[in-house]
């Protein structure tokens, strides 16, 4: 199959000296990114030293593009990995390939793509390097745009599993999908005025895995599909989409033979000063690999996006994020952001803005009245969309001030409060039950001259004592912390920083420790390179609802970035 | 798979003309605007410079960045005649609150999103926020990686320089 892949270019090469379809050069663009690590052994922390000392990633993509003809390359290499990269990458090889040709009607790729049909519910192949995450699918794409504003897709391939050797490691089972999309506005141009418009679009996605277990009898091809929608009246938007699941027998879901179904809604207004946003989500039974037998991030299909905010200072991020339940869950989100005008008592010189965000996230109720768990059908209760029980799964109240003060000072005031079921979303194995936290942060900003600036933050994080059973009144997790951070920067090269964690509540009274960390940046255009020196705290990164563990580390990384 | 390797290579390095000038064109994306308008990124511009600045509503630097260009940008389109495109790499967790941000913040650059970093990718972008200057031709003709205070300023100079031509 390779061999057939890497021979079209060549076809693409014969066809150039004679087409008008080619102009000569073309374009390439693409990226380097290496990050090298030294660690050291920290017993303090649980830290270890790896028995190669150094651990290395590096990566570089490179992209061309002709007229109508494209192709593109990342080769990776990891000698080895570094700590807390998933452990099934070593080698180096190519990891993503592909050739292209595409006019004003037709789209083709052939060998590794990424794709994402709506919402991503049904299906969504995507990178994510800083979590390890890579789902592409290998195989062959076709988009047609037969009429502005109508999409067809159809896609064909397997999944990237892993990288070994240098080579990619594809998923067992075949995946296979169709998409369609009308935009009523672009399709027909007269029908509606820019106050309006009006899309629609269909999902069809399968994937075939044999049956290869003699106890159960499994579907060996399997189905998720559904539609979505979206208006836009003026200001206000509103867009769902549905997607229903075959039965889909899992080590997952414990191979149980029911459908499972995922829908989220957006509503939202805003105009100038002013936005506000109503999110609704319903998960029941989602899960979607192409592995049946596959856990952690492994070969998921689809995507299904956490429901909260993303936060970005350190304490709020890393220590009780949240990961989406793929097996149920129902949860709801409210935002809302206002500027008070420049010129208002609040809004001062030059204007202050307001954020408050909400989330929140229960189990769904899984009927089981008339419902015999025994008998051979396999299906072991009931769902129903957005039908929630009163069972928390996590709970985030926010809001944050910016303000500035004059053209050298400005201010970010934010609070949080996190509530998270340690025994659901495990974060932690210190916790038990509910932890509750609240969280302080002051960031400050002052632009010292036209170049030179200093950033500082001051965080806080206080755990509420263990409300219920036998631990009650005692410490939560790992108590409290405090982290502050301080950066300098010199425009538009340099970078210095230091950032200190300190676990100061630690119920052990050895584990109060604190994890200094120095950081040095030095950027020139399109060249980046950051070396960072200290202690890392274990805990779980995540990026959009997916989560990787990340140990304890003591030691120095050095990081280089180039685009191209 | 070595030798597969160095083939590919060599069939792309035969594309290179060496006779060509070293700018590269803006690759083409099918992009969405906040409206749902398709906007292809081939098309940006061509009547004056355009900056291109990837961001995320997670992002504090990129937001940074663009709050500061934000309060100038009038004058900055007054005088040299730039247009500004952030393009949010937000993915579907946060992208309904791109909408709800811009607006919030009043801001007047054109918005796309590129939920799944398909013009991230084209664009060889390893991180946000990274920014890009393209000339009236659509040839790409600065970048800059990271955001700190003062480097709007740079992008200023760089975008008069364009003017001056």
């Amino acid at each position: 199959m390779f061999k057939t892949i890497f021979l079209i270019p060549l076809l693409g090469f014969s066809f150039v000296s004679y087409s008008q379809d080619f102009s000569s050069g073309g374009t390439f663009t693409g990226n380097i990114e290496s990050t090298f690590q030294y660690l050291n052994n920290d017993t303090i922390i649980d830290a270890t030293q790896p028995a190669q000392k150094g651990l290395i990633n590096s990566y570089m993509n490179v992209f061309y593009t002709n007229k109508n003809f494209k192709a593109g390359m990342r080769l990776e290499s990891y000698l080895p990995r570094i700590q807390g990269y998933p452990n099934r990458f070593d080698g180096t090889g190519i990891g993503m390939r592909y050739i292209g040709y595409s006019n004003n009607l037709v789209d083709v790729t052939l060998g590794s793509f990424y794709e994402q049909f709506g919402a991503g519910l049904s299906l969504r192949a995507y990178e994510d390097r800083a979590l390890g995450y890579d789902n592409l699918l290998d195989g062959a794409r076709l988009i047609v745009k037969p009429h502005p504003g109508v999409i067809f897709k159809g896609v064909y391939g397997y999944q990237r599993l892993s990288f070994q050797q240098g080579k990619i490691v594809h998923g067992e089972g075949i995946v296979r999908g169709v998409d369609a999309e009308i935009n009523i506005k672009e399709a027909f141009d007269s029908l509606l005025t820019d106050d309006w418009d009006f899309g629609l679009g269909v999902s069809f996605v399968s994937k075939f895995q044999a049956d290869n277990v003699n106890e159960l009898i499994l579907p060996q091809n399997v189905g998720a599909y559904g539609g979505r929608f979206k208006a836009r009246y003026k200001n206000l938007n509103f867009d769902g989409e549905y997607i229903l699941k075959e039965q889909d027998p899992s080590n997952d879901n414990n191979k149980i033979y029911n459908y499972g179904h995922a829908a989220i809604f957006n509503l939202g207004y805003s105009k100038k000063g002013f936005g506000v946003l109503f999110s609704g989500k319903s998960v029941d039974n989602m899960s979607y690999r192409s592995d049946r037998t596959k856990d952690l991030q492994d070969v998921f299909i689809n995507y299904l996006p956490a429901l909260n905010k993303t936060h970005t200072y350190n304490l709020v991020a890393t220590l009780y994020p949240y990961a989406t339940q793929p097996l149920g869950e129902v949860a709801y989100q409210a935002e809302v952001l206002y500027s008070f005008k420049k010129g208002t008592l609040i809004g001062g010189k030059y204007g202050t803005t307001v954020n408050f965000n909400v989330s929140t996230t229960y189990r769904p109720v899984q009927h089981t009245s008339g419902i015999s768990s025994l008998d051979s059908t396999g299906i072991t209760y009931r769902a129903r969309p957005f039908d929630m029980s009163d069972s928390l799964y996590w709970r985030d109240v926010n809001f944050n001030i910016t303000k500035k003060i004059n053209k050298k000072l400005s201010f970010i005031f934010s609070y949080f409060n996190i509530t998270i079921n340690n025994d659901v979303a495990k974060i932690s194995n210190d916790a038990k039950g509910i932890i509750s936290s609240h969280i302080g942060v002051i960031e400050t900003s002052y632009k010292i001259n036209k170049k030179h600036a200093i950033r500082t933050e001051i965080q806080g994080l206080f755990v509420n004592p263990i409300k219920k059973g036998p631990d009650a009144g005692k410490i939560n997790d790992k108590g409290d912390w405090a982290t502050i951070l301080v950066e300098y920067t010199i425009s538009p090269h340099w970078s210095f920083g230091f950032m200190d964690q300190y676990n100061y509540g630690n119920p052990i009274e050895a584990k109060r420790v604190h994890y200094p960390i120095f950081t040095f940046g030095y950027v020139k255009d399109a060249t980046r390179i950051s070396i960072y020196y200290g202690r890392q705290r274990a805990g779980l990164f995540c990026v959009g609802g997916v989560c990787r563990f990340v140990p304890a580390s003591n030691g120095l990384t050095f990081s280089f970035t180039q685009s191209f | 798979m070595k030798a597969i390797a160095f083939f590919f290579i060599l069939v792309l390095a035969l594309f290179i003309n060496a006779q060509e000038s070293d700018l590269k064109k803006l690759p083409s994306v099918d992009l969405k605007d906040l409206k749902g308008k398709k906007v292809n990124t081939s098309t940006l511009g061509f009547t004056g410079p355009v900056v291109i600045s990837f961001w995320a509503t997670w992002c504090s630097p990129c937001k940074k960045e663009l709050n500061t260009i934000h309060e100038v940008y009038s004058d900055w389109k007054e005088e040299t005649g730039v247009t500004l495109v952030a393009v949010s790499i937000d993915d579907e967790k946060t992208k309904n609150a791109v909408s709800t941000y811009v607006n919030g913040k009043s801001w007047e650059f054109e918005v796309l999103l590129d939920p799944n970093g398909d013009f991230k990718r084209a664009m060889g972008v390893n991180n946000v926020p990274h920014t890009f200057l393209i000339d009236k031709e659509g040839n790409i003709v600065y970048s800059h990686n990271n955001y700190a205070p003062g480097d709007e300023e740079k992008l200023f100079d760089e975008i008069k320089k364009l003017g001056a031509k």
